[in-house]
This record gives structure tokens, sequence and C-alpha cells, in this order.
């Protein structure tokens, strides 16, 4: 089977929807001749013209707006947004449009858009290329949202995402594009052609949105974890020897929380990780979901690591980003609790 | 002359406050028929100046005059004429209906008639609307049943939108007319969007963006106009000038640049001004921009110059920012009198006949009033189910919604 990294299992995957169905659009800034910052979108002005795939002024709410107009028409547009960064100018025509469409006609005009976006840190982008808005979607009814942790999944993820008949927000996390980083900053990458889960089959599959996955099986606790944290969260239970059980959520909403409270139920333990900051982070929300159906099973309190409640800084990244030691930290915290 | 030394801040204000006397000696109106009609096709950089000034059609005579008259025939405009009345009898009903606590909110077109109703009959079936919460005018002339427009606005047990949007948010897609936000401005981009799809497609509908004064300040109606301007969409942009942005006057949107349709001037769009009272004026230069869109040129944008006679809604009060016989001494008079006149100066109409439809008309509403209600009014009667609040959020129901419509036990 080939190897992809992220981005071409991305790229991949617009490929194979843009094929399949003619109304699947793709355009943002810098998508169309170029490719795109990250050249995700390489190739397919090109392959499928400018009709298709076209460049868009810097305007996010234009971009998003105009999209939610072609999905009313009955396209299928998927949109990026260059950084997660900057997608609140869109904020409005995401939360306030394209989530209530379907809701508030009654079915009368719906909102099929995907919303693709590089998000969290790891690159020195500072606090402009580094952030992770997850939580301020996953508070929004009539939104999906989508957090791919390698290539396999990403491709399978988009494909249904543009199928989806609703709003899907798609976030990459950005460092894990060419490899899974686990938070070992000072050691060189593995690059996804050496990883099992960069395997990217040809043509169309998809992975089903809502359903979580058990990357590492384990006993002694559940830690509960998406996008890059995922490979973070590998490493800290291998340095520490903890028999953790890994949960890769991979969608957010909706959540896959049978899987979760399965898991927990096992292990009685449970620590939760993300990147973005810890206040009001869907961290809480894992922990209150976590304590409110596994109570009477849990052994421990429920454990959050994130980053901390400040804007993301800049030379001091590592500081910020909730790497292994921290991860591993709070596991053995809890298997002490 | 320079004027260096303190800085002062400017804050601009109406020309007149409660209590003052109304006074538009400062709005320009210029003679009906003197604005000319260009060809479609023309250059926008050729016909910059009208920007500024306004098409009209209907003299003080009632005559229809210049090169913008003549393309509606009686029967036409006789029609144009009970949709008008009809809007008008219908915002009177719903307007009472609020006050009698059937319904919690009410938003009326009074002297803004003219605007969507014969902005609709510009359009061809299967164009796209959309609206604002003040161009109900399209789906009356477009046929849609009073009926269900009052289902929604009670939000009873036949209201199509299941209860879930506030009154006169319609929406009906077989009507050309998008579900309406009631945020303001996010429906301008998305026109935008709507006629880039079209044009992808190499489809033959178009779209109609509707915006007011006050909401051209959001940064959504720059998107669009970027857009729009450099993809050429098939759109035509439609700015509402009612001169009120609920207490606030048009000049704190407008700011220095003299009208609303100048600002399409530096996105290179064809941008005209319209008297929003005649409803022959408006539908020829509908009917001018659609053409536009319809033949590949692209956008345009049009200023409709009216005024707000109503409130702003049923929860406004204007007498506490603007004198209260203002809308007596707006130029451009009332639109339905305006076309009554010219329709008896033509001969195939008259007051007689005019206060007999008048009688017709609230019969109709009336009508379709009584059955509505007998499917519920907000506190009473028939309403949507709790069950159908959770519906309708997605496609397929998720496992945490199933889970919270089960807690609350419908």
């Amino acid at each position: 089977m080939p190897r992809r990294t992220m981005i071409e299992a991305i790229r991949d995957a617009m490929d194979v929807s843009m094929a399949r169905d003619s109304q699947v659009i793709v355009f943002g800034e810098d998508v169309g001749f170029f490719g795109g910052v990250f050249r995700c979108t390489q190739g397919l002005q090109a392959k499928y013209g400018k009709s298709r795939c076209f460049d868009a002024p810097i305007s996010e709410a234009g971009i998003v707006g105009s999209a939610i107009g072609m999905a009313a028409y009955g396209l299928k547009p998927c949109v990026e947004v260059q950084f997660a960064d900057y997608v609140y100018p869109a904020y409005d025509q995401i939360v306030s449009e394209a989530a209530r469409l379907r809701y508030r006609s009654n079915g009368d005009f719906t909102c099929p858009i995907v919303v693709r976006m590089p998000t969290g840190g790891g690159i020195f982008g500072g606090q402009t290329h580094s952030q992770s808005p997850e939580a301020l979607f996953t508070h929004v009814s009539g939104l999906k949202v989508v957090v791919p942790s390698n290539p396999h999944d990403a491709k399978g993820l988009l494909i249904a995402a543009i199928e989806d008949p609703d709003p899907v927000i798609f976030l990459e996390p950005k460092r894990l594009y060419n490899g899974p980083f686990d938070g070992h900053h000072d050691r060189p990458v593995t690059p996804w052609s050496k990883h099992e889960l960069g395997e990217v089959a040809d043509g169309h599959y998809t992975v089903p949105l809502g359903k979580a996955v058990i990357r590492r099986p384990g006993a002694a606790v559940t830690v509960l974890a998406y996008g890059t944290m995922v490979y973070v969260a590998e490493a800290a239970a291998g340095e520490a020897g903890i028999d953790a059980e890994i949960i890769d959520l991979r969608t957010l909403l909706p959540l896959d929380l049978e899987t979760i409270v399965a898991s927990v139920k096992k292990t009685g333990r449970c620590v939760v990780v993300h990147e973005a900051t810890l206040t009001s982070g869907f961290g809480a929300e894992l922990s209150a979901l976590v304590q409110e159906n596994c109570f009477y099973h849990l052994e421990a309190p429920v454990a959050r690591v994130a980053g901390w409640d400040t804007p993301y800084p800049h030379a001091q990244e590592w500081d910020y980003f909730p790497g292994p030691a921290r991860v591993g930290r709070a596991l053995v915290e809890t298997l002490e609790a | 002359m320079a004027d260096a030394g303190m800085l002062r801040f400017h804050v601009p204000e109406p020309e007149v406050r409660p209590g003052g006397t109304p006074d538009f000696s400062n709005v320009t109106i210029p003679n009906a028929g003197s604005v000319p009609r260009p060809e479609i096709d023309v250059d926008p950089r050729a016909i910059r100046d009208m920007a500024f000034s306004i098409i009209r059609v209907l003299n003080r005579n009632g005559e229809a005059v210049g090169p913008w008259a003549g393309l509606l025939s009686d029967d036409e405009l006789l029609e144009g004429l009970r949709h008008m009345m009809t809007l008008r009898s219908f915002d009177q009903r719903m307007q009472m209906a609020q006050r009698q606590g059937k319904t919690s909110f009410y938003m009326q077109h009074l002297g803004e008639e003219a605007v969507s109703c014969a902005f609709r009959k510009a359009l061809t079936k299967g164009d796209m609307n959309f609206p604002t919460y003040r161009q109900a005018g399209l789906l009356i002339a477009d046929g849609y049943p009073m009926v269900t427009m009052m289902n929604q606005i009670y939000s009873n047990e036949a209201d199509p939108l299941k209860g879930r949007q506030l009154p006169i948010m319609y929406s009906s897609k077989e009507h050309g007319f998008f579900s309406i936000s009631g945020n303001l401005a996010t429906q301008y981009i998305q026109a935008v969007g709507w006629a880039m799809a079209s044009a992808i497609s190499n489809d033959s509908r178009i779209a109609a963006a509707w915006i007011g004064d006050g909401s051209t300040a959001e940064s959504d109606f720059h998107a669009a106009l970027v857009f729009a301007s450099t993809y050429k969409a098939p759109v035509v942009l439609n700015v509402v000038n009612n001169q009120w942005a609920i207490s606030t006057f048009q000049g704190i949107a407008r700011g220095g640049s003299g009208t609303f349709a100048a600002r399409g001037l530096g996105f290179g769009i064809p941008s005209l001004r319209v008297d929003g009272n005649d409803y022959l004026a408006v539908h020829a230069v509908a009917k001018w921009a659609a053409e536009r869109a319809r033949s590949n040129l692209g956008p345009t944008l049009v200023e409709y110059v009216t005024y707000r006679v109503g409130a702003h809604s049923s929860s406004d009060d204007p007498s506490a920012y603007r004198p209260k016989a203002e809308s007596d001494a707006w130029p451009l008079g009332d639109p339905i009198v305006r076309l009554k006149n010219h329709l008896i100066q033509r001969g195939v109409w008259s007051d007689e006949r005019h206060a007999q439809a008048e009688a017709e008309i609230l019969e109709t509403v009336i009508a379709a009033q009584k059955e509505a209600e007998s499917h519920g009014t907000l506190h009473a009667g028939g309403k949507p189910s709790a069950r159908d609040m959770f519906e309708g959020v997605y496609a397929e129901m998720p496992p945490h919604l199933r889970r919270q419509r089960q807690q609350a036990g419908v």
C-alpha cells in the first residue's frame, strides 16, 4: 500500500472527492494556482480547472460566507482557512449561519460544507499560527468537529466530511503533516513513510465521523487524546512504563462516548490531554462526561493536561506545549491517586 | 482651510431631532425621467455619476416619463398595486395581532412596499433572493400563501419552520426566498456565493442580495463586494436605504461617501440609485441589473432611496429619536398612492375601485388570518411539539441529542 504524508493524504481525499462528484469544489487563500501554503491543494486546479479550485481574496468571512451560499445552491464546497488562528472573521458565518441553516429553515436549505484549517502548535508559529480553537466549535449546535491524527484517517475522515450533509470543521494538526510528532522536539521526527498509519489506500474509502479508535490498548488508565497529543501520550506511556489505553477521539462532535465509557469503566482512571488552553477547553467536557457516566468505576480524579491559559507564546513554545514529561507526570499521579 | 492644532472628534447628527420641524431640503430629488438609461454592457466608469443621482419614472402628475418608463403593461401595474396593498394590509393585521399578544414580534414595511414587490417581478422563477427582514413583498408578489406566512408568524402547529424561528424570518426555496437569519449582513456574501455557484454550474439563474443602509457597515458587506467584483458574480446587490437603522440615522453608516451606491464604485461595480417609492423605477432598474447579471456582465449595486414610515419593529418607538411628522415630509411620497395616481391618470383605475380593492384585500387577509389562527397562535391553540425542538439540528440525530431528548421526556 502506498505511504503518504498527511498533506498528500488530504490532497488525495479532495482529489478523489472531486473526481467522483462534480459538485465538490475547493477554494481558499493561495489554494488555486499555488496549491496552498502547506500544498494541500497542489495540482487540483491544473486537474479540475479554475471553476472547481481557485484562489480567494483574503477574507475568511467571505470564503465561508460564499461557501454557505454555494452549499445552499447545491454545491459541496471544501474550503481552506489558512490557519485556524485566522478563522475568527468567519466565526459568525460558521456559528450563526452554517450551523443553523438546516434547523432554522426546517431543512428547506442545508449547508454541506467542509472548513479545513491547520491547527495546533509545535512549529514556532507564535500566537497567530499555533492555536487550537476546537472548543469554540464543539460548543456550537449543528456543527461536526473532526481532528485526524494520521494520513490514513485524514483521508478517510475528509472524504466522509465532504460527503456529510452537514457542516464539518476539519482541524488538521499541522505538526503532524510530515510525521507523527511525539513532543520530543529535540529528536528527529519519524516520517510518515516509516509509520504504519502512513499507509493510505488509493481511491475512495471513508473513516466514519463520530467513531473513536483505541490506538494503544491498556488496562491501567485511559488517555483521551486527539491530533498531535495521541503521539505525545503514546511516548509518555511508553517512557513511564504505564499500561495506558490511549483513545484517539478523531471526531469531537459528535463524540464516541460509548468507546470512552467502556474504556474508563475497564481501567477506572482517566487522563484527558489536549494542546488547547485548559479553562473551558474540550477536556472540561470530556472530564464531565467521564464523571457523569463512570463515577462509580473511578478510582482517581479525572486529570487534565492542556496548554496553559496564556496566549500561545513564541520563544517559550516548549514550556507551553504539553509534552511527554507533563503527560507522563499526570499518568503517574493518576495511578498513585 | 488647514486647521492644525487640537484634534476634534466628529460624530454626525441627523438634521432634525424630536420636537424639530422635519426638513429634507438637503435631499436632492432629480426630476422624473431625467436620468439616462445606459445599455446593460456600459463601461461602469462611464456611469459613475448614477451613484449620486436618483432614477425616477413617475412624475408629480402621475405620469411615467423618461427612458426607464414603459416596461410594464397596465395589467402588470394593477397587479403590482394589488401586491403592495396586500402587503400593507397584511402588515396592519399582523402588527395588530402582535399587539393582541398573538405573537412575540413583528416588522412592517410601511412606506417601503414598492421595493420588494416590484423587484420580485424583475426576477425569473428559480432566481434566489437573500433577503433581510423587510422584504416580504418578494413572497407576496410571488404568490406565496399568506396563511403560511401567518402560520410562521404565530409559530403554530402549521408553521413550516416548526416554531424554531422568530416571527417573519420566513424561508422558501420554492419561492426563491432564502432563510432569513436575523443576524445582519451575513446573507449578503452568501448571495454572492450562490451566484458564483450558479456560474460555476453554467446555470442561467441569478441571485439577489439584500441589506439595509445601517448594515452596509458590516464587514460581510465589503466581503460581498470584493467577491462579486472579483468573480463577476451574477448577482444584484440591493441596498435599501430607508434612512433609519433602528434609531441611528443613515449618516452613521454612510460616513463621508455621499451615498450608499457610491460604495460600489471602488469595486468597479455599476452602482445606481433609484427612487424606492416609485414602483416603475424600482422594477425598471431591477430588470436592468438582472439582465446584466444574466448576460455575464456581473454584479450591479442598487441603492433604493426610501423611508421607513413605521417603527423598526414592534419593539421600537421612533418618537424617541425623530420628529413624529417626518414621514409626511418625506419628498418621495407614498409608493401606493403614487402608483394609484398613475393608474388613475392612465384611466384604468379610480378612487372608487381603489377603495373597493382595499376592502376586498382586507377581507382576503382576514380570511387567511382566521385560517392561520385555527392552527393556533404563539400562546394559544396548536403549536409545534417539544420533540420538534430536537429534530433537524443535523440530517441524522447524533447520540447526545437523542439522550437529551430522552431526558426532556419528549
